[in-house]
């Protein structure tokens, strides 16, 4: 058999069939849900349907959560249209017998957390959800991606999804990164430079040194960006790494079903030689600590960098969309990035709300003082007993930085936790769009280290020299 | 069933806006309403209504001049971010009276993967049509307001209001679907004898992912 990439072999292992067109019936080994599925289950029980495997299909309460006072569970929730999309997650759940890490669940959090942290994510397997950030899972191997509501009814129905074989494209990353450089660096530089739409029709196959150097977190922080270039998924070939990081996890395979895993899932990687539709190659050493200063997460930048020149580019049309960004964001043309003020810290979502990430703020914020409001919010009640355990809470309430309960919080701000208009928020989220963190809200994005040094000097500031 | 997409002539309005997102389309406070309400009151909401909720004039769908338009021909990544298939509930819907006409076809360069397949889930049809043909469309669409488009689904072509003809690409599944507005599920329910024999197959492969070897049934 010819060369095959890590993407050509997990796709093929789930071919049911295929038209002659091409057009292929993929199975779905595992299937996420959020509150947002009541819009499918609207759709399934309308078309009286029922779920054809509940025991693939796993919950979690996550977008609509409240972050303070989660103990006092549903009643909690003020807002009643917020308590009742949780509700109906709960509801839908229990009618079905769908697994669900929900609302009081000790292994609630945000799906794209709490999947890889029980064991649900494996290797090899085909992971989809409702939610585009599903690409998240490729870290491990797995082929994931995000789908729309009547797609969600569908798996729901059938387990199925009726796919078109997208193109691959590999990044290649080679080297070490600088001190203060971390894997969402990395991606924000790779978003700048293939472009948002850079990877459009693409599963991409992170490989290279870099990337293998990388531990689990820095994996699932790259490929929950994969999305914002375009690409359908992003995908990291399983190493011993990722067997370290899943042996014991509740879902995991045990004993001697443990070994037979592993040896399958080694069997995953792109074989040498294998061709890709695409490459490209990053050297680590070009990447720089980033940060975002427009309303795409191509529009990045070295924090030690400034804020581009609209009148620079020949363009008419990136001219015209330059200067309305630029007049979103407030920032005028040429300005240094290093010592924009910024009002707020948001340190959470499902790209960087891991341990790992929680340890770095820790170290950076230990013994300084926040200036400015700053929350840490955990990615799951898995990570915040983990966190508490290792006294970080106290090392983030003495910096004055507030410790709060596990969820999407303020990446999105549908649970009601938002920024103010014209707010300029320092965020470890992945999505600066207009109005996403709050109606006129101005979001930079950058990693979790930029974010707590900015919370501390109040401004954007350059990690490497703080460090 | 959904509407069949056959051959439409409709009014096209233009909007010059590159790498729309979905949350531009519709904005994540409205999503956790459901369908029925009619998600076209909730379409480009922040970019139609000013702070008090009055239509900002200059926003190209509040325009009379492209009222009743059913095509919209947009620019670069449109449609990208976020998978809330609401963003299509939202361009499609005609229930409600502060909804647009109902657009049943998006021209545009290039889209965000999910929303593509959102859109024909939904009976809309996304056409790719090079950046240099969208940005005529949308030049001729700006200086004769009110032009009419004409797309043609079987034999992939959209026709400007100058006569000019643009041929488009469509794998021949969507199209399929579209022309026949064809429900997807009761498709796949089909191949029912093929799915449960993948399970039995993937259940060797993996037995681990179902540890009581029958959950499947
Ligand atoms: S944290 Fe943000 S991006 Fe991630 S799943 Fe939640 S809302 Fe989506």
């Amino acid at each position: 058999m010819s060369a095959r990439t890590l993407f050509d072999k997990v796709w093929e292992q789930h071919e049911v069939t295929r038209r002659e067109d091409g057009t292929t019936l993929l199975y779905i080994d595992r299937h996420f849900l959020h509150e947002g599925s009541f819009h499918a289950f609207a759709a399934l029980q309308m078309a009286q349907r029922t779920v054809r495997r509940p025991d693939a299909t796993f919950a979690c309460a996550d977008h609509y959560v409240p972050t303070q006072n989660q103990r006092k569970g549903l009643e909690g929730i003020e807002n009643a249209e917020i308590r009742n999309m949780v509700r109906l997650l709960h509801e839908h759940t229990d009618r079905f017998g769908i697994r669900r890490f929900g609302l009081q669940d000790p292994g609630q959090g945000i799906v794209h957390v709490v999947g890889p942290e029980q064991g649900l994510t494996q290797p090899g397997l085909t992971i989809v959800c409702g939610d585009s950030h599903t690409s998240t899972h490729g870290a491990f191997g797995a082929l994931a991606f995000g789908i729309g509501a009547s797609e969600v009814a569908h798996v729901l129905a059938t387990q199925c999804l009726w796919q078109i074989r997208p193109k691959t494209l590999q990044i290649l990353a080679e080297g070490q990164l600088s001190p203060g450089v971390t894997s969402k660096d990395l991606i924000l530089y790779v978003i700048h430079r293939i472009g948002a739409a850079g990877a459009v029709g693409h599963s991409i196959e992170f490989a290279g040194s870099t990337i293998e150097n990388l531990s689990m977190e820095a994996r699932m922080t790259l490929c929950n960006m994969a999305i914002e270039a375009g690409g359908r998924a992003g995908m990291i070939a399983p190493d011993d790494k990722t067997f370290e990081y899943l042996k014991g996890r509740p879902f995991a395979p045990h004993g001697d079903a443990w070994d037979a895993a592993v040896s399958h899932w080694r069997s995953l990687s792109t074989d040498p030689g294998a061709r890709f539709d695409r490459q490209a190659r990053i050297d680590a050493s070009d990447v720089a600590p980033m940060v975002t200063w427009g309303t795409s997460p191509e529009d990045a930048a070295p924090i030690d960098g400034t804020v581009p020149d609209p009148r620079s580019l020949e363009a008419p049309d990136r001219k015209a969309r330059f200067e309305r960004v630029l007049d979103y964001m407030g920032l005028e043309p040429n300005r240094p990035l290093e010592g924009l003020p910024v009002d707020r810290v948001f340190i959470g979502s499902c790209t960087n709300s891991r341990i790992e990430d929680l340890r770095v703020v820790a170290q950076i914020v230990d013994g300084h003082q926040a200036r400015i409001p700053a929350w840490v919010v955990p990615g799951s009640l898995e990570v915040q007993r983990q966190a508490e355990a290792e006294g970080l809470h106290e090392v983030f309430m003495r910096a004055n930085l507030e410790w709060r309960d596990p969820g999407c919080s303020m990446c999105l701000g549908i649970n009601g936790d938002t920024i103010a208009p014209f707010e300029r928020c320092a965020s470890t989220s992945n999505r600066n769009f207009e109005g996403r963190q709050g109606k006129l809200g101005r979001t930079h994005l950058m990693s979790p280290a930029m974010a707590a040094v900015a919370a501390i000097t109040g401004e954007l500031t350059d990690i490497r020299k703080k460090a | 069933m959904l509407e069949k997409f056959v051959t439409i002539d409709e009014i096209a309005v233009p909007l010059e806006l590159q790498d729309v997102d979905t949350d531009r389309i519709i904005p994540a406070r409205f999503l956790r309403k459901p369908r029925t309400v009619g998600y076209g009151q909730f379409m480009f909401y922040d970019l139609r209504f000013d702070d008090d909720g009055q239509p900002r004039s200059e926003f190209p769908l509040n325009r009379d001049v492209y009222r009743g338009a059913r095509i919209l021909v947009a620019d670069v990544n449109f449609g990208c971010g976020s998978s809330r298939e609401g963003a299509v509930w939202a361009l499609s819907d005609t229930t409600h009276p502060d909804s647009s006409a109902g657009f049943r076809c998006i021209i545009a360069p290039s889209f965000g993967d999910i929303f593509y397949n959102n859109c024909t889930n939904n009976g809309v049809l996304p056409v790719r049509l090079g950046p240099a043909d969208c940005a005529t469309l949308r030049r001729q669409l700006e200086e004769a307001p009110g032009a009419r488009l004409q797309v043609d689904l079987p034999k992939q072509v959209v026709r400007g209001p100058d006569g000019r003809q643009y041929s488009f690409d469509i794998d021949p599944f969507r199209k399929q679907r579209l022309l026949e507005g064809q429900d997807e599920i009761s498709l796949t329910m089909t191949h029912q004898a093929a799915i449960e024999a993948f399970e039995s197959r993937r259940r060797s492969v993996v037995p681990w992912l179902t540890p009581d070897g029958e959950a499947s049934s």
